[in-house]
């Protein structure tokens, strides 16, 4: 380290004023001597000047290495002892202060250590008397958010700016599925990225409406198509706020694309059957009516409306047998019908017959990928009043289910041992009232088969009977995907301080850090050099909205490089060549980055670097990461400059962050994100408050000018 | 001998035709109106064909197949099933009960005919 200015004034200044003890004294000894005296004294100097001249340098030396030895031990070590105890107040209240220096700082940062065991007992103390306080608003959010997380339909609360405020997995996974793959549902965005903002205004001002006229529950529906071509119908209700003022828009989704795809075959159907069957009705008729009317016609005549009426009647057949097995689908029955799995069918419908009719149920598993698509409650019903007829009228005491593939089909079967139902016993049966116990439903069997387009016989099959349903196939229901949790905490799907973040419209710069939101990301490359062709081979990013890491809204995406790795590259990121064959590449992945971090701030440890490999493909991929940029590694050394390395891991062990899944393009995001975190309350100690004021000390500091 | 054939249907329009074109093939035709004679004209007359209509009063076709596949005497008994429904799950569950073939109006009388001629083994 370079002695500061400081350093040379102290030597300098303790140099001087030894000189100018010396040389007073001297001078005090040489006043008033007689001259005789004083003439010896200046001869015995001037002879032993060299000695002086010696004593003079010895004492600079002297006052130097004095001068340096306080510094270090003392001076420098009070500096390095401030610093760490800051991290200690603000960052991370584990670290040990610890210093080389003279005893008393050692002692000192005994003492400081100390003080900090307190100070965390008490914090401790503290936080578990804030937590038990808090547990209790905590229990009401899980509550809400447990809620949610069930509903079958999808919820999204947004506040009056549209910024979402809370979803639901059903909301996020509808959107994954109709939107593109990086759909931004997350909790800070804005809700006109998936709905388009003149149907939500619309709806907004028609719940105002209401509002103004007095209806305290007002409700608006419609039907939006977003991107993919699905369709979602909407309800929307308004959030109050405590003075009944708009605060936010609840949104139910429902995703009709199926729905109304049926209804739209079911159209198509009737509208090509009016029109191809008129002309070839009329003219059978017309031919036919004169056949009746003119008896007396002659033979030629005759045989000519004859062959019109074979002609017709033939292309009529064909019309028909072509529209209908054209449109075949439009038969499949859909209203109030749901996806089942047909095991899932069956284990309600085991529980049902053993409560309701006393009787044993056994099941085979055949297979878990069949789907039916049924009114489980009418079928299970049906099932259940089966069997009660069973052991009613047969003393049947155990059936056993099995579930099985029938061409384009799906058959549940019940199978007891004896014999099979006669054919007329369950004609009658078909047609009865279903009644089990005392309890008897309105509909009959009959009804329910109608309802569901379904077939029900029974037969004998190797020594025992079995009522076979033969049910519409279903469509399997995507399964909503586990998301891999990054730490143990449950989801955050919900925000709500994020109502209170209205009407920052302020410029980026003047904004407070604290309520910027980020993106904290990460790349993987092949190797150091963009310049000479090293590629990206992934990007890891995860979002921060108010302060909080959302370990649920990451973006994760390994990226083809199109060039060979190096093998010692892979030796870092421990990625290998195969795992990157068939990934899309860098111009495909950007675009849905960039959508990822619209509209926050990008965060990264040595940004310069990152960005780097960002711009070179800007023109590729025809998208600019235009937004300002903080750096770690700079905010780091503004906020630390007395930690030893500037490397991810030397600073997330100073403030504290726990680091996990190192070398993954999503596991250094998310430590480059903690690390931000902790920063920025340090960043605060030193005046650095706003954005502006971040990018400013950036700007200044050294490591800014590097050039990659 | 003339091969014996059953037409079950309540629809006297098509009985007309198709007991016309068969006859005029050298078949011996019976016609039924309903499932319950059908099931009666079955066990009396033993004809080689059904050509049964799902939709009758009193038994409906696949009941009369059924019943037909039940009794063990009339096993050599052929089964054309018609109907005007025509689902794909109506023909499942046809072929299930043990009909030898299914056929969805409208059809083809001609053809028909011809099935019914190669079944039986008459040229």
């Amino acid at each position: 380290m370079k002695p500061p200015l400081r350093y040379w004034i102290w030597v300098l200044a303790v140099y001087g004023a030894s000189l100018a003890i010396v040389g007073a004294l001297g001078a005090a000894i040489a006043f008033g001597l007689p001259p005789d005296d004083g003439d010896t004294l200046a001869r015995i100097v001037a002879a032993r000047s060299p000695l002086l001249v010696a004593a003079a340098g010895l004492l600079l030396a002297l006052c130097a290495g004095a001068v340096s030895w306080l510094f270090t031990n003392y001076h420098y070590a009070a500096r390095l002892l401030a610093e760490q105890t800051e991290v200690v107040l603000k960052a991370n209240p584990n670290h040990l202060v610890s210093v080389e220096a003279g005893p008393e700082m050692v002692e000192l940062a005994k003492a400081i250590n100390r003080i900090a065991e307190g100070m965390r007992g008490l914090q401790q103390d503290l936080e578990l008397r804030s937590a038990q306080a808090r547990s209790h608003v905590e229990e009401e959010r899980n509550r809400l958010a447990a809620l949610m997380s069930e509903l079958t339909q999808g919820v999204m609360v947004c506040n009056a700016e549209g910024r979402i405020l809370l979803y639901n997995e059903r909301a996020r996974a509808l959107f994954l599925r109709v939107a593109s793959e990086s759909a931004p549902l997350g909790l800070g965005r804005s809700i006109f990225a998936l709905l388009d903002r003149g149907q939500v205004t619309h709806a907004l001002d028609k719940l105002r409406h209401s509002l103004e006229q007095g209806i305290t529950q007002p409700l608006t529906r419609f039907v939006a198509s977003v991107s993919g071509g699905a369709v979602l119908r909407i309800q929307v209700a308004p959030f109050l706020s405590s003075g009944s003022r708009l605060a936010g828009l609840v949104f139910m989704l429902e995703d009709v694309t199926g729905s109304l795809g049926d209804e739209h075959r079911r159209l198509s159907l009737l509208l090509a059957l009016a029109r191809d069957a008129r002309a070839p009705v009329a003219n059978i008729r017309a031919a036919a009516e004169n056949l009746v009317q003119y008896p007396e016609m002659d033979s030629g005549g005759r045989a000519r409306f004859v062959e019109v009426v074979a002609e017709e009647a033939r292309a009529l057949s064909d019309t028909l047998n072509a529209a209908l097995r054209e449109h075949a689908l439009a038969f499949k029955a859909s209203v109030a019908l749901e996806d089942m799995r047909a095991n899932d069918l069956v284990s309600v419908a085991r529980r049902a017959i053993e409560g309701a009719a006393a009787i044993e149920t056994a099941g085979e598993v055949e297979g878990d990928d069949l789907w039916v698509r049924v009114d489980s409650y009418a079928l299970v019903r049906a099932l259940t009043y089966l069997a009660a007829q069973l052991r009613g009228a047969h003393g049947v005491r155990a059936v056993r289910f099995r579930v099985e593939a029938a061409a384009n089909f799906t058959a549940i079967d019940m199978l007891w041992n004896g014999a099979a139902l006669a054919v007329e016993t369950l004609a009658a049966w078909e047609s009865l009232p279903m009644t089990v116990g005392g309890d008897e439903a309105p509909i009959t069997l009959k009804d329910v088969l109608e309802q569901h387009g379904a077939e029900l016989w029974c037969e004998e099959k190797a020594e025992s009977a079995r009522l076979r349903f033969l049910l519409p196939s279903g469509e399997p229901v995507p399964a909503i995907e586990e998301r891999a949790a990054h730490g143990e905490d449950r989801p955050e799907y919900y925000d709500f301080d994020l109502f209170e973040r209205r009407g920052v419209e302020a410029r980026f710069e003047d904004r407070p850090l604290a309520q910027l939101n980020y993106t904290a990301f990460d790349t993987e490359t092949t190797g150091l050099e963009p310049s000479a062709g090293d590629e990206i081979i992934s990007i890891g990013a995860v979002r921060i909205v108010n302060g909080r890491l959302l370990k649920h809204e990451v973006f994760e995406r390994l990226v083809d490089p199109g060039r060979p790795l190096k093998p010692e590259s892979a030796r870092i990121h421990g990625i290998e060549a195969a795992a990157l064959e068939g990934q899309p590449t860098i111009e495909q992945v950007l675009p849905l980055f960039h959508r990822f971090c619209e509209d926050t701030v990008l965060v990264a440890h040595n940004a310069a670097f990152d960005m780097r490999f960002l711009e070179l493909k800007e023109q590729a991929s025809r998208v600019r990461f235009a937004q300002p940029v903080l750096d770690t590694l700079l905010l780091a050394s503004i906020a630390q400059p007395g930690i030893p390395s500037r490397t991810l891991e030397a600073i997330a062990e100073r403030l504290g962050v726990r680091v996990i899944g190192r070398h993954t393009a999503l596991g250094d995001a998310l430590v480059t994100g903690e690390i931000f975190l902790r920063l920025l309350p340090l960043l605060a100690g030193l005046g650095i408050v706003t954005l502006g004021q971040a990018l400013d000390a950036s700007r200044k500091t050294y490591q800014a000018r590097l050039k990659y | 001998m003339a091969k014996k054939v059953l037409i079950a249907d309540d629809e006297q329009n098509i009985v007309i035709s198709l007991e016309f074109l068969l006859k005029r093939e050298g078949f011996e035709v019976i016609v039924a109106g309903d499932g319950e004679a059908a099931l009666q004209m079955i066990a009396e007359h033993r004809p080689d064909l059904v050509l049964l209509d799902v939709m009758m009063p009193k038994r409906n076709g696949y009941e009369v197949c059924q019943q037909i596949r039940a009794n063990s005497a009339l096993k050599g008994v052929k089964v054309i099933m018609l109907t005007a429904k025509g689902r794909e799950i109506e023909v499942a569950k046809g072929m299930a009960l043990g009909a030898d073939a299914y056929v969805t109006k409208p059809f083809s009388t001609k053809d028909l005919v011809a099935e019914a001629k190669r079944m039986l083994g008459v040229t």
